[in-house]
């Protein structure tokens, strides 16, 4: 079962499972880190919709909502 | 290296946040300086290092990137610098990765690898990664990739002597085969005369190899840690996510943030006051003294280009440096500890919606002090569009020098009366004229993204939230003197220029000096006869509607040394002699002042608010334009700012006027 990371909720984990076709930042993403397979964390979501701090294998991005709306990923039982 | 003279150049970079400016200080030491690409405008230094083996390499510090691949609108400066397309190639590349990060840190140096460039590998924080726990692997990384790699922690200079010395052993990274048989075979047949620029041919060809470039890159990198990047690293951030529960939870975060920008602001408005009187002071003194003794020497003539021109000219510049140097330094230290990055990840959501990020946020501060560090802040976006909108609408924020502008006209013509019991009309006054400028900038940010909107680019935010570090002060006072430097360089020159040209507008043609006339009269009719004077009498048609004279005219065309110079200007026109924005004699004098043709008052209540109006949005000032241009690579840009203020400005003061005059204000 996929979903997108801007779903998930925050302390939950989950591996990256592919780009929403046409996203166009998902290149930089993996560059990033996040490339299919990797394991990562929602930390925290910022208010009102602000962005989402992410822990992809020990480093924290913070990533804006219809970003991480492009981010499919499995999320993993906490 | 071939001949003995060539020195070498040595190519510094790695992800932002690892220390990278740490090592390069203990490296260079203090000889360093911002470095010149052409047409570059992020942040670069350069300085220069003593080698083993006698002579000295030129160490440029490129700006921090996880990736030489420029993504959509990013300037592509690192990779081009390591190509040779800005300047000669470097000769070597010293990489400094992050030990506690180290998956994500060699993806960058898996590129720069490809570039066939002898490397150097800086394992930094080495220090950090053992307190976590983290088992270092220098010695596999020195094995697999071949080349020097030693560990360092920057900020108390460990390793940076074997560093040094390890310069002279850089070596190409063997990458061949790394990328899958498939990308491989047909990197073979590629143009180009390294692996990187094949890569690229072929990618523009076919974009769709690049995901699978990236994926084969981390496959690389898992393979070359032994999965050890992998692990679990919450240890190592177990201190930083105590203080982020506090600094970014949902009610105390924001209001830690208003804390600290408060703080901030107070910081530059009031420690510097006392400073920057003394420096007025100092200059005003140092007038006298010229006033006194170089009539005899230089003549009458002389003597006024060194006092009001040159001695003015640079005082102007000088009176500034401590609010700037306040806001570098309060600037730096946020940066360095890593809570800037926190202050984007807060005010991200209220920006995004004028088509801004949590990034232009530092710049659109620096602002309020000046907007020439406010564009100059404004390197640190990556995004080109979005530094665009940021530089335009940096000068809408109110800076200090419209600060006397406004003090000496709320003084002299708005009443002190009490509001609401805590407030009074002054300062609400002053409070509006804030927030004007506040809003004005968004609703220009909002309206021209909307243009980019259109075109259909999200600004995507991608910040990285570092661990919380304790800054080294020397790292603080560094940069503190570099971008002071810079500074003085680009406002200093450009305000000095506008002030010279100014007295000469001002000061010719000559006047006979005539008997009966007072010095200040003698003063208020040379400048009335002046060219400045005559330019503010052609003007004064186009700001009748404003509800201003030639004189108000004069004082707006000098504003462009810098806005404060009004008051100064204002006090000659009024034949008071010298004045700042506390004197009671310009105040009596604006009150009293009437229209020859109406006999009404010139400074009545629409007058005195259109005025404040045409300073809000007005873009006066030499050295932003300047600096503007510079940072945009663009004259259109900077003029077509400069006109559309002015012409902002203009259509917010003739509102401003004729509303007030209609409702019986202007009398
Ligand atoms: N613990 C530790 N902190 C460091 C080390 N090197 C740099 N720092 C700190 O890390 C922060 C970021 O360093 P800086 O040089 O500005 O990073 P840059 O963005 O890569 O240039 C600063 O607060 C430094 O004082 C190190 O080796 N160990």
């Amino acid at each position: 079962m996929t979903t997108s990371l801007a779903n998930l909720a925050a302390g939950r984990c989950a591996r990256v499972h592919s780009f929403s076709p046409g996203a166009e930042c998902a290149l930089n993403l993996m560059e990033l880190g996040l490339v299919p397979g990797a394991r990562l964390t929602v930390v925290r979501k910022a208010p009102l919709g602000g962005p989402l701090q992410v822990d992809v294998t020990g480093a924290h991005l913070a990533l804006r909502r219809n970003v991480a709306a492009t981010v499919i990923v499995e999320p993993l039982a906490p | 290296m071939t001949t003995a003279t060539a020195e070498r150049l040595l190519g510094l970079v790695g992800n932002p946040n690892v220390g990278k400016s740490t090592l390069f200080n203990a490296l260079t030491g203090v000889r360093q300086r911002v470095a010149n690409y052409p047409g570059v405008t992020v942040e670069a230094r350069e300085g220069s290092v003593a080698l083993d083996s006698g002579g000295a390499a030129r160490l440029v510090d490129l700006p921090g990137a996880y990736s030489l691949r420029p993504s959509a609108a990013d300037e592509a400066v690192v990779e081009e610098v390591l190509l040779g397309r800005r300047g000669p190639r470097p000769d070597a590349v010293l990489v400094v990765l992050d030990a506690t990060n180290l998956r994500r840190n060699l993806f960058l140096c898996s590129e720069v690898a490809d570039l066939g460039l002898p490397l150097v590998v800086a394992l930094n924080m080495v220090d950090e990664a053992r307190r976590a726990g983290i088992d270092v692997p220098t010695e596999e990384l020195r094995e697999r990739l071949g080349v020097p790699v030693v560990e360092t922690v920057a900020i108390r200079g460990e390793g940076v002597e074997e560093l040094r010395a390890a310069l002279a052993q850089a070596r190409p990274v063997p990458r061949e085969g790394s990328l899958g048989e498939a990308l491989e075979a047909r990197l073979a047949s590629a143009p180009g005369a390294c692996r990187w620029e094949r890569l690229r041919a072929l990618e523009a060809e076919d974009p769709q190899l690049r995901a699978e470039e990236v994926a084969r890159r981390y496959a690389w990198i898992t393979e070359l840690l032994h999965q050890r990047g992998e692990e679990d690293l919450a240890r190592a951030r177990a201190r930083t996510e105590r203080v982020d529960r506090v600094l970014l939870h949902p009610v105390g975060g924001p209001l830690v943030f208003l804390a600290v920008m408060g703080l901030v602001f107070q910081a530059i408005f009031t420690w510097a006051g006392p400073v920057m009187e003394g420096i007025e002071a100092a200059f005003g003194w140092l007038g006298g003294i010229a006033s006194a003794h170089l009539p005899g020497l230089l003549g009458e003539l002389g003597t006024s280009l060194v006092v009001d021109g040159v001695i003015g000219g640079v005082g102007a510049v000088v009176v500034f440096l401590p609010q700037i140097l306040i806001l570098f330094f309060l600037l730096g230290l946020l940066e360095d500890t890593g809570y800037m990055a926190r202050a984007a990840f807060l005010v991200d959501r209220p920006l995004q919606s004028v088509g801004l990020s949590g990034r232009s946020f530092i710049p659109l501060l620096s602002s309020f002090a000046c907007a020439v560090p406010g564009v100059m802040a404004t390197r640190t976006i990556p995004h080109r569009f979005e530094r665009l909108l940021a530089i335009l609408v940096a000068p809408l924020m109110t800076c200090s020098a419209r600060l006397p502008v406004y003090a000496l006209l709320i003084a002299a013509f708005v009443p002190a009366t009490p509001v609401l019991g805590a407030f009074n009309l002054q300062g609400l006054v002053l409070l509006g004229l804030y927030l004007a400028g506040i809003a004005g900038g968004l609703l220009v940010a909002l309206v021209a993204s909307r243009f980019q909107r259109r075109r259909g680019r999200l600004l995507p935010l991608v910040v990285e939230l570092p661990p919380y570090r304790w800054p080294s002060w020397r790292g603080v006072l560094l940069k503190l003197r570099v971008r002071g430097g810079d500074f003085l360089k680009r406002a200093g020159t450009v305000i000095f220029a506008v002030s010279v040209a100014l007295w000469f507008l001002m000061s010719f043609p000559r006047q006979p000096v005539e008997s009966g006339l007072s010095e200040a009269e003698q003063a208020a009719l040379q400048l009335r006869e002046s060219y400045a004077g005559r330019l503010g009498h052609a003007l004064e048609p186009a700001l009748r509607p404003l509800g201003y004279d030639w004189k108000i005219g004069v004082g707006i065309l000098a504003s462009f040394a810098a806005r404060e110079v009004f008051v100064g200007t204002m006090g000659v026109v009024y034949s008071v002699g010298e004045a700042d924005e506390e004197s009671a004699d310009l105040r009596a004098a604006l009150r009293n002042e009437r229209d020859p043709r109406s006999g009404r008052r010139v400074f009545n209540t629409a007058t005195v608010f259109s005025l404040l109006a045409f300073y809000v949005f007005a873009l006066q000032c030499g050295a932003t334009v300047a600096v503007v241009k510079r940072e945009a690579r663009s004259w259109r840009f900077a003029l077509g700012q400069l006109f559309g203020f002015l012409l902002l400005a203009y259509l917010a003061a003739l509102g401003t006027y004729q509303t007030l005059a209609a409702l019986g204000y202007a009398a």
